[in-house]
């Protein structure tokens, strides 16, 4: 792992690439120092088998502290998303190709195990035998994508697999009244209605029918898929994928057939997202058409850039992040702690010295605890309610947030001069902006207790996860574990 | 005396992009264990002759032979497989994979074990990989303790411009080339560097057994490696022989210096 490149806020470093940037390169990586430096360099010298412990060992005990209910929707569909993720990292990580129709593959993996497993044909295949199958059947229908493409390149290469998703759901939304010369109608997809009743998974015998058993085979094929896909990346081919996304030309010149090998990454991601589509298909037990539409490719995108584009554990990170915030978030209790919480964070992290913040700290609390005490001896009615929080914020924000009896409208005013107040700190400089800050950040308390905190399963939940993620996108813009792309001539 | 094996032969080649002719009618030949000199002002047709023999671009007429069989037509990295490699005058290296990693992905068509193989720890997956990195290892100890050690697992973008430049030569030495194409290798390189570069060179042919043929700015080290100098302008030979007889003729000196600089003689 590598430092950012230097903040444009941070001019006494060097710039990336010039010489003294590259001559201290080896000592500022040494220099990793505190809780994250300490877990960076642990991570470094574990073992790939360690990595892959760190994240399996601790999950498989989550069976015994979730109730069925959780483990459906923490676990299982974070593994689900993680699966997906790896397949797409492979096309868009390691080769660098902007495959939008990616999600469409995991559609037909839906759909090809319905079919080869639900009363629609009156199919039932084993498992050991249909999910191969149809892993295979979409990494051909991904070469077939990827022939007529193969000579695009970037852009173009988007708009036409956009294309193709968007024509795949279109298909499997009107594909229930095909005519054939010879067998007349063939519903194949049973249109707007999807497939239903897909049986759960058959190998040998053993049936996966219970939502802890689901939980272990798909842990097991997650951990499986990673371990294949850290042998693949370490090998020629992994090798030759991340040099055409480096330098194509050059890739080509040192005997790397360019267009064979993009082509090889795309049915491979393709057929990794028909194996994941299958698993997922028989997991909801049906496969709809609206499943498999932009929604969860932007999710799943989402997910690998988060994680870092090329990491295998950062699309685990990833998954875990965007399946679990917006489930965890959907609590008041649990909002309000991330809010406060990355409020907190932030001015911890980014006012210096340590003077100042105490000094800010402390103007902040004495700030609040006037306002309250002049509206509680000027008008009672401002501070009359009771606060949304529970557990230990309820006493503190009582006694510190202005909470009015009437809220609505005087909160609506509020949140449009919090905005406003927002963007004049932005333009502010030096002590202005601390100064400026305080009432900010009150104020922001008060719009959140009034008005943001009644809407957490809604919109709030929304501000909170976007806010989250331009957060993550400043501090590491390479994603969670990514590594900082440099491009130097 | 035999006439020693022409490697790679030029054969009447041209090229033109829109209506520039930017080669035309182009002999030349580099024979087996030879280091030949391509030099020219700005603009005359030398990096374009190398992405022409590469296979970048496709002369619009003559033949590009090695070693008996037509090369022309095929894609680059089959041309490479034959035995062709090169530099680029702007680096090109893949910044952002490790220094050892850079020399091993050039060694991708000269193994077969495929991606499922490499997946299930194959034993052939596993003894190419040893071997790759055993290759990688020998060509970069080839630069001495340049690019040892604790440089191996560094990324590429962290090496200083005269490693990066050494870095591209043992990715292209990786390749196990019959003829290696160096574009500019002294470009933007010290005196004491370009000094380096001249011996370097020379080893190159004496140690690894390389046949060389090289575009050069630098005269000083044109003259100390070259059996053999091509002078180009507008894309065409304008000279060829050994550096003095080149170095003195009108032509080459009018092609650099200017109609008035022979005029006067």
């Amino acid at each position: 792992m590598v430092d950012l490149p230097s903040p444009a806020d941070r001019p006494d470093e060097p710039r990336v690439g010039t010489d003294e940037w590259v001559a201290s390169h080896g000592e500022r990586t040494a220099r990793r120092t505190g809780v994250t430096g300490f877990i960076a360099r642990v991570w470094d010298r574990l073992p790939p088998f360690g990595r892959l412990a760190v994240f399996v060992v601790p999950t498989a005990f989550l069976p015994f502290l979730m109730s069925e209910e959780n483990l459906t929707r923490y676990a299982l569909y974070t593994l689900f998303y993680a699966l997906m993720g790896l397949g797409l990292n492979v096309v868009v990580g390691y080769a660098g190709l902007l495959d939008l129709g990616y999600i469409a593959f995991v559609g037909f993996g839906a759909y090809g195990y319905g079919i080869l497993a639900s009363p629609q044909f009156g199919n039932h295949f084993q498992a050991e035998l249909a999910i191969p199958a149809v892993a295979i059947a979409t990494a051909v229908l991904g070469l077939l994508v990827g022939l007529p493409s193969r000579r695009l390149v970037g852009d173009y290469l988007a708009i036409v697999t956009l294309f193709f998703g968007q024509a795949f759901v279109v298909f499997v939304n009107n594909a229930n009244r095909i005519d054939f010369p010879h067998f007349g109608h063939v519903d194949l997809t049973g249109g707007a209605n999807g497939l239903s009743d897909i049986y759960p998974p058959n190998f040998f015998g053993y049936e996966i029918n219970s939502t802890r058993r689901y939980f272990y085979f798909v842990l097991a094929a997650f951990a499986l898929v990673l371990t294949a896909l850290y042998f693949a990346n370490e090998s020629r081919t992994g090798r030759a994928w991340r040099a055409l996304r480096e330098d194509p030309l050059a890739a080509e010149t040192m005997t790397v057939p360019v267009n064979r090998l993009k082509l090889l990454a795309f049915a491979f991601g393709a057929g990794l997202a028909g194996f994941t589509g299958a698993i997922y298909g028989s997991f909801q037990t049906g496969a709809f058409p609206g499943d498999y539409d932009v929604g969860l490719l932007i999710t799943i995108y989402a997910v690998v850039i988060l994680g870092g584009t090329g990491s295998l554990a950062g699309v685990a990170l990833g998954a875990i992040i965007i399946n679990c915030a917006p489930e965890l978030l959907r609590s008041e209790h649990n909002a309000s702690l991330l809010f406060y919480g990355v409020i907190l964070l932030t001015i911890l992290g980014k006012v210096r010295p340590w003077r100042v913040l105490g000094v800010f700290l402390g103007g902040l609390v004495a700030f609040g605890f006037a306002v309250h005490a002049i509206a509680d001896a000027a008008w009672p009615r401002l501070t009359a309610a009771h606060a949304h929080s529970t557990g230990f914020l309820k006493g503190p924000i009582e006694d510190w947030v202005l909470l009015p009896r009437h809220p609505v409208k005087i909160a609506d005013y509020g949140y449009v001069i919090l905005i406003a107040a927002i963007l004049l700190v932005t333009r502010l400089d030096g002590w202005r902006r601390l100064v400026a800050l305080v009432p900010t950040v009150y104020l922001g308390a008060f719009v959140w207790e009034n008005l943001l905190i009644t809407q957490t399963a809604g919109a709030t939940r929304l501000i909170l996860l976007g806010a989250l993620l331009v957060a993550l996108m400043n501090a590491r813009p390479q994603g969670l574990l990514g590594t900082a792309r440099v491009e130097i001539v | 005396m035999s006439a020693p094996a022409r490697l790679l032969d030029l054969r009447g080649v041209g090229k033109s992009f829109g209506g520039l002719r930017v080669i035309s009618n182009l002999d030349m030949h580099v024979d087996e264990a030879e280091i030949v000199s391509v030099i020219g002002p700005n603009g005359a047709g030398k990096t374009t002759l190398f992405n022409l023999v590469t296979g970048i671009f496709r002369p619009d007429e003559g033949d590009i032979v090695l070693d008996g069989r037509s090369i022309v037509g095929l894609e680059p990295h089959q041309i490479t497989n034959r035995g062709v490699a090169r530099t680029f005058q702007t680096l090109r290296l893949f910044l952002n994979m490790t220094v050892k990693e850079n020399v091993m992905a050039a060694q991708y068509g000269r193994t077969r074990s495929t991606v499922v193989e490499a997946m299930l720890r194959l034993p052939r997956a596993r003894r190419e990989e040893r071997e790759i990195a055993r290759l990688a290892e020998e060509k970069l100890a080839f630069f001495g303790s340049r690019l040892m050690g604790y440089r191996w697992d560094q990324p590429a973008y962290s090496l200083s411009y005269a490693n990066r430049r050494r870095l591209e030569i043992a990715r292209a030495m990786a390749t196990t080339p019959r003829i290696l194409l160096l574009d500019e290798p002294a470009a933007g390189m010290n005196p004491a560097e370009t000094h380096e570069i001249t011996e370097l060179i020379g080893k190159l042919r004496s140690e690894a057994g390389h046949t060389i043929l090289v575009i050069e700015h630098d005269m000083h080290v044109v003259e100390g490696i070259s059996d053999r100098v091509v002078a180009l302008d507008h894309g065409e030979k304008i000279a060829e022989g050994t550096f003095d007889e080149v170095a003195t003729n009108e032509r080459v000196v009018e092609a650099y210096l200017g109609p008035r600089h022979t005029r006067k003689k």
